[in-house]
């Protein structure tokens, strides 16, 4: 691809939704109301496994305010599953896990809703649901739900396995996927050194700083509003209307501003329960999560257990791994446990590796997508043995990855082979980086890790207007989590060479919006992107066909250039016709123009980064502090730098966060002891340094600009990179996350 | 019953009616419609409501409404003053120091308490003085140019 030259792109205007956030006049989920609404309360279970033997709803009905009570029994469990890009989403598990029918399976399920004119009397009323539970051992492990005689969750799972396997019986075990290459044994009889260890990581969650809130309203024609803070307005539409067998075509999903999701605002929580209680009470329910509830009942990500064995030359050349994954799926199938194992050696061209992952239901709530989902706990596994093996080698550790690292025309572990990929290119700027260059401070340790994410396309729409005025509206379906909507505006700018100030993006409802799959898989920026890009070379065709009416020529005529229209023919006499000249004109050449497209690219570029962490240890209490640290990644092109350093370090903030504190600590019973920000320790500004984003541009040949996703890869590398810089500031390899001060400590006395 | 509070809001005199228990956040958010204070936790931990009582940062969840009356409360909609942004107001834009924005306005009211008592912060003190503020989108870094941006411009506009 030949350097392309850009005007706009790659420039760092302030963004377009910044005004409205500075001064608090965004709203975001919570932030509407509307003249009689009703406040909606969840009924949760206190225990983590429980038969429901029955509800009694009397005493909660009686209470002042109350106007309406559902269970189970008033939503149909379907058994539906829902298109959803490559997959489908199984609706019959979203749907038991809106409201536990039979079984409440995690400390925290839904077991019934309240609807009341105040939040205290709905509360109130909730108290006094009555719920009749028999008891069964919940089962909190990988390990305890494999073994023979454990608890079985659902008597009715069957493994789904890639390649089939035969089905034995009732199992916890919902998934399997193994991946091959090559010959393992000889691969490992090969060997100069061989390295096996078992990684533990807790559950962990996505942390968004705004809980899950809703509004839903059904009109008297039976329309259904839903305002909502979701990372998939479509989604919500078509989840709610196939939980509840409504028509979707009646159902209008308005997304408000998002405070955060990271992909735990894919999953419908709460809207079907509040359009039930809508519709039953005939007034507008208002449903907001607490911040308890958050912990307890959204998705956090996959406690896992990874066991990894590599082998390597003396040079360092990988020439065998195999690894093992157990990812807990929470109380229903669907861990990230596939993608985990998918993504593991796909930084690495390991001639023989085999690799088998298994997606384990516990008593725990259902896993939600987490920022590259699996990626960063296999990560984690793979980067610490890599980096016991350089530092038992004596091998420079950007060195080793170089020996290793995937380029071109290598295949993946998952099958196919590489396009243009940034792995090396990212590594070189690691080795060329100021971090990399200055020695380690004395007392400190400095750790190596990398990361890959495949990136998503998936379906997208777009919707370009040209003002008679020359500036421009651009129209998209996407919820903007970090900054999309700026980089949609560049774009356009871009494209029609008009100032970005010039152009008012939005993000639209679902019936004013084309279709566009939900704000995830780093896939807006790219595949949202790519619909904007060609809405707005269709308003450029649109400009080429008025200049023509202007000059009395034919379009082929004409051609585009610099945010101009201007003569084919050199000699041609006539002066080019800027975007505002031709748009002035609007009415007399045709009326207005509306740009369009639509796109559905099959997968996007991947993404590989590396993080460079240098952690300082007090050995007499086991604190931890991250002194510097440096995030590097290939962008493919950076549309808004700065929207993209702010991926990097945030998705390093909460990696970082994950590895030294972030951990749910359950009770014997399966209730989460530290369900709040006092005790989950996410990260504050003085726990951290400033951090280094270093961008490279290997651009993404499936996309107009060479962009690829950016806004998960940078969350894979911090596991490994804080543990391999523990490692080396403590003398002692640590396998199991978090690395806090207790465990920490506990190891620096031991010794070993 | 409910109680009758007078006070001040964002410079301006103002009364309403709350719950005796209810919370100033929700009297911001819900008596007054000022939903420019979020609600993060509700136990004090993320910073998300935070606003001015008397000049001092506070979290508005665990101040009871009936506390405000007869003081003075600074909101983040009290921050800008007409069509002008406060200095922090335009670091945060200029530094991208948000990405869903959620955390900013409660980031905004405690910097600027700051910046009210120390105009010349160093990378520490502003980091420690926001450690009670959460945000999960930036890593922080950004959010600390920002305010140290707007010291710098703020005492070069005095100097």
């Amino acid at each position: 691809m030949s350097e392309q030259i850009f005007t706009t792109v790659g420039t760092r205007p302030i963004r377009h939704d910044g005004v409205d956030k500075v001064t608090g006049r965004a709203n975001y989920g919570a932030d509407l109301s509307l003249p009689g609404m009703l406040y909606g309360v969840v009924v949760r279970s206190p225990h983590a496994h429980a038969r429901i033997r029955s509800i009694d709803t009397s005493a909660a009905l009686a209470v002042p305010g109350v106007k309406a009570i559902i269970t189970g029994q008033d939503v149909p469990l379907v058994d539906v599953k829902l298109g959803m890009g490559e997959g489908a989403m199984d609706l019959k598990d979203m749907s038991d896990n809106l409201l536990a029918r039979t079984k409440a399976l995690y400390h925290g399920h839904a077991v019934a809703a309240v609807a009341a004119t105040s939040l205290a009397a709905a509360r109130a009323a909730a108290k006094l649901v009555c719920v009749d539970y028999e008891l069964l051992e919940p089962v909190l492990s990988v390990d305890r739900a494999l073994e023979p005689g454990a608890p079985i969750l659902h008597d009715d799972l069957v493994t789904q396995a890639r390649p089939p396997i035969e089905a034995t019986g009732p199992t916890n075990i919902a998934g399997r996927l193994e991946l091959q290459r090559g010959d393992l044994a000889a691969g490992f009889a090969a060997a100069d050194i061989v390295v096996e260890r078992v990684f533990r990581t807790p559950t962990s969650h996505q942390g968004y700083i705004e809980p899950h809130a809703c509004v839903a309203r059904v009109n008297e024609d039976g329309r259904i509003n839903i305002w909502t803070s979701t990372q998939g307005p479509f989604l919500v539409r078509d989840a709610t209307a196939a939980m509840l067998g409504l028509d979707a075509a009646n159902i209008k999903v308005t997304p408000s501003e998002i405070g955060g999701g990271f992909g735990g605002k894919i999953p419908v929580y709460l809207e079907p329960l509040a359009v039930v209680l809508a519709r039953q009470t005939q007034r507008p329910v208002k449903m907001v999560m607490t911040r308890d509830e958050v912990f307890r009942a959204s998705g956090p990500t996959s406690a896992t257990k990874i066991r990894v064995k590599l082998g390597a030359k003396k040079d360092g050349s990988i020439v065998a791994a195999s690894a093992s994954l157990y990812y807990e799926a929470g109380a229903y199938r669907g861990s990230p446990s596939g993608a985990g194992a998918m993504c593991m050696f796909a930084p690495y061209n390991i001639p023989n590796f085999h690799i088998d992952a298994y997606d384990v239901v516990v008593n725990k709530p259902k896993v939600a997508a987490y920022r590259a989902p699996g990626s960063p706990m296999a990560a984690l596994a793979i980067e610490s043995a890599i980096d016991e093996i350089a530092t038992t080698l004596g091998l420079d550790p950007v060195e080793i990855r170089l020996t290793n690292a995937v380029t071109e025309g290598n295949l993946a572990p998952y099958g196919p082979p590489y396009g243009p990929i940034g792995f090396r290119a990212v590594l070189e700027r690691v080795k060329a980086s100021d971090h990399w260059q200055t020695p380690v401070a004395p007392g400190v340790g400095r750790g190596l890790a990398c990361g890959f994410w495949f990136n998503a396309g998936m379906s997208s729409s777009a919707t370009v207007m040209l003002g008679s005025d020359g500036s421009a509206a651009v129209i998209t379906g996407n919820p903007d989590i970090g900054g999309t909507r700026a980089a949609q505006a560049m774009m356009v700018a871009e494209e029609l060479g008009i100032p970005v100030e010039r152009v008012r993006p939005s993000v639209a409802d679902t019936d004013t919006a084309g279709f566009t799959e939900i704000t995830a898989g780093s896939r807006v920026c790219y595949a949202t992107g790519m619909a904007v890009i060609e809405a707005s070379r269709d308003v450029r065709e649109q400009l080429r066909g008025r200049a023509a009416k202007i000059w009395g020529v034919t379009v082929d005529e004409t051609r585009w250039e610099h945010g101009r229209v201007v003569p084919v023919t050199p000699s041609d006499a006539r002066t080019p016709l800027t975007v505002p000249e031709i748009a002035a004109k609007l009415a007399k050449t045709g009326g207005p123009i509306i740009g369009r497209a639509s796109v559905n690219p099959p997968m996007a570029g991947p993404s590989f980064a590396a993080h460079i962490c240098d952690i300082q240890v007090d050995r007499e209490t086991g604190v931890s502090k991250v002194v510097r640290y440096t995030a590097v990644q290939d962008a493919g092109k950076a549309v808004h730098p700065s929207y993209v350093e702010g991926q990097m370090q945030g998705g390093a903030s909460q990696g970082i966060g994950w590895a030294l504190n972030e951990e749910y600590i359950y009770s014997a019973a399966g209730v989460m002891e530290n369900a709040g920000f006092l005790d989950y320790r996410m990260p504050v500004a003085s726990d951290l340094p400033m951090i280094d984003a270093l961008i490279v541009e290997v651009p993404h040949p499936g996309h107009p600009y060479g962009v690829r996703g950016v806004g998960e890869v940078p969350i894979v590398p911090p596991l490994g990179a804080v543990a391999n810089a523990m490692s080396h500031a403590t003398g002692l390899r640590f396998t199991e996350l978090p690395l806090s001060p207790p465990r920490v400590l506990a190891r620096l006395q031991q010794g070993t | 019953m409910k109680l009758h509070i007078d006070t001040t809001l964002n410079q301006e005199p103002a009364e309403f009616l709350c719950a005796p228990d209810e919370t100033l956040l929700s009297a911001l958010r819900n008596e007054l419609g000022l939903t420019g204070t979020k609600e993060g936790c509700g136990t004090g931990d993320c910073g998300a409501c935070s606003v001015l009582l008397d000049g001092r940062v506070v979290a508005s969840c665990l101040v009871l409404a009936a506390e405000v009356q007869g003081r003075a409360v600074t909101t983040i909609e009290g921050i800008a003053s007409g069509t002008t942004l406060h200095p922090l107001q335009t670091a945060f834009l200029k530094e991208a120091a948000l990405q869903c924005g959620v955390c900013t306005p409660g980031f905004i009211v405690a910097a600027k308490a700051l910046l009210d008592v120390n105009l010349d912060p160093t990378e520490e003190q502003v980091r420690y003085w926001l450690a009670g503020n959460l945000c999960r989108c930036t890593g922080y870094d950004k959010i600390v140019r920002a305010v140290l941006d707007a010291a710098a411009n703020m005492r070069s506009t005095r100097a």
